[in-house]
């Protein structure tokens, strides 16, 4: 295992590099996706909860690898069979923030659409009752309450995504999974390249739960 | 309490309101005029605090007409918000934003709505506090007050819009008993001053006291109206007569 570190920790740290970008880029979509699809879902209107529905329930409906691949493999063929001189094509990094994206985003959906709820309706008519906008209570008052109850699920959904960025490792993506896989292969040390991978992914998502906990009290202090 | 008869402030006419199925106003047909303190007794579920919603319009009517300071409520076209920042309302559980102190719920509206400055508003902001007497809690949050200092803080909020008109939700019942004064008084302030009220509660003696006029309100209907002398010592149908044996 030692060695493995010694001959191949540059190559482990960049895959772990990208790993993260990955990740880091899809939770920054996916809190936007979230954001809005749980607005979608609160708004009292329906076709706006029809459109939050069929996104959710789809993206969860499906594993993520065969998005993976729909979005790699299919969607770039689809286009270009529909236009003839079309020549798009999607880079792994890019598929995979766009798949890792529906799917952190659908979940966030779940939580902001619970936390928003889960603060009372009086808040809300508070605001509309002094002539504040539907907009100007969410931004000021409700959504403020809202993400409190939230942190510890995002957190967790954050985890999450960082590890399902293991399953990108499918269409190429030179991620942490793929580029230890590439490496045993060399180097033939099963045992070392994985319990260097397995390390590497603990204290990454160790530290972050102890970010978690520390924004989580300081968002509890005082009140 | 000088009551303007001239000048009617809000004008329900064969209101009608149902949820699903539900029938919760049948015909309330009134005119509350500049400066008239209205209390509405009656009941649980008989329409009271869903009648004060379509006032200002938290609750869609399903029927009939409510206009107040000349605004259609029931009409889309209106910019609601512009009418709402005429109509004070409180509520039972105060509803308070716990995200912000007792500075920033008060000042929040003014300068989010009316587009006031910062400085002018935290002015405004605290000779509402004074009126109701808690300058001193002004960097406080919601959660380190008592009830009936919540339901101050609430009474101050609404009064920072400046509005004509201030509804009361049964705004004692969920304070602790020896707390209700505090806030009766602070109303009865205000109907001194002239405010355009309406009441909903269960305070008998508020209504006693301070009331121009009482509503009462029994399976949607208005049952009865009259002076507080009228209505609640001598009631007229049976529904009254039985409501007030209970509760006096």
């Amino acid at each position: 295992m030692i060695k493995i570190i010694t001959d191949y920790g540059g190559m482990l740290f960049s895959a772990l590099g990208q790993t993260l970008i990955m990740a880091l880029c899809s939770l920054l979509f996916a809190c936007m996706i979230g954001l809005i699809f749980g607005i979608l879902s609160v708004l009292k209107n329906k076709p706006c909860n029809a459109v939050y529905r069929i996104f959710v329930d789809v993206v969860r409906g499906v594993p993520m690898i065969v998005l993976a691949f729909f979005v790699y493999f299919g969607v770039p063929m689809a286009v270009n069979n529909m236009f003839s001189n079309a020549h798009f094509t999607l880079t792994a990094l890019q598929a995979g923030i766009v798949c890792l994206s529906l799917n952190c985003g659908a979940y966030m959906a779940e939580i902001i659409r619970a936390g928003i709820q889960s603060v009372d309706i009086g808040q809300m008519e508070a605001c509309r009752s002094l002539g504040m906008t539907y907009g100007q209570a969410m931004r000021k008052v409700v959504l403020p309450q809202a993400i409190k109850t939230m942190i510890p699920s995002i957190i967790n959904q954050f985890i999450i995504t960082l590890k399902d960025t293991s399953i990108l490792s499918v269409i190429g993506f030179p991620e942490l999974v793929n580029t230890t896989k590439n490496v045993i292969s060399v180097s033939m040390d099963s045992f070392g390249g994985w319990a260097c991978a397995g390390l590497m992914y603990l204290v990454v998502i160790t530290i972050l739960s102890y970010i978690a906990k520390f924004i989580e009290r300081r968002m509890n202090r005082g009140r | 309490m000088a009551v303007n008869y001239d000048n009617v402030k809000i004008h329900a006419s064969h209101l009608h309101k149902c949820f699903g199925k539900l029938e919760v106003l049948k015909d309330i047909s009134t005119d509350i005029y500049e400066g008239e303190v209205v209390v509405v007794l009656g009941p649980s579920g008989c329409g009271k605090s869903t009648f004060l919603r379509c006032i200002n319009r938290l609750e869609d009517i399903t029927g009939g007409e409510m206009v107040v300071d000349g605004n259609h409520m029931d009409d889309k076209k209106i910019d609601i918000n512009k009418a709402r920042e005429n109509i004070g309302m409180v509520f039972q559980h105060f509803n308070l934003f716990n995200n912000l102190n007792v500075m920033d719920n008060l000042t929040l509206a003014p300068i989010q709505v009316k587009k006031m400055k910062k400085d002018e508003a935290c002015k405004l902001a605290m000779s509402m506090l004074k009126k109701v007497g808690l300058e001193e809690k002004a960097e406080a949050y919601p959660s380190q007050l008592s009830g009936g200092q919540k339901q101050r803080v609430a009474i101050a909020r609404a009064l920072c819009m400046n509005p004509d008109i201030m509804l009361f939700d049964e705004p004692t019942s969920a304070l602790d008993p020896e707390m209700v004064g505090e806030v009766l008084n602070v109303m009865k302030q205000l109907a001194a001053d002239g405010m355009t009220m309406v009441v909903v509660t269960h305070e008998i003696g508020f209504a006693r006291e301070v009331a121009d006029r009482v509503l009462f309100f029994a399976d949607g209907y208005i049952g009865e109206e009259g002076t507080p002398q009228e209505v609640i010592y001598n009631p007229k149908t049976e529904r009254a007569k039985d409501f007030f044996n209970k509760v006096l």
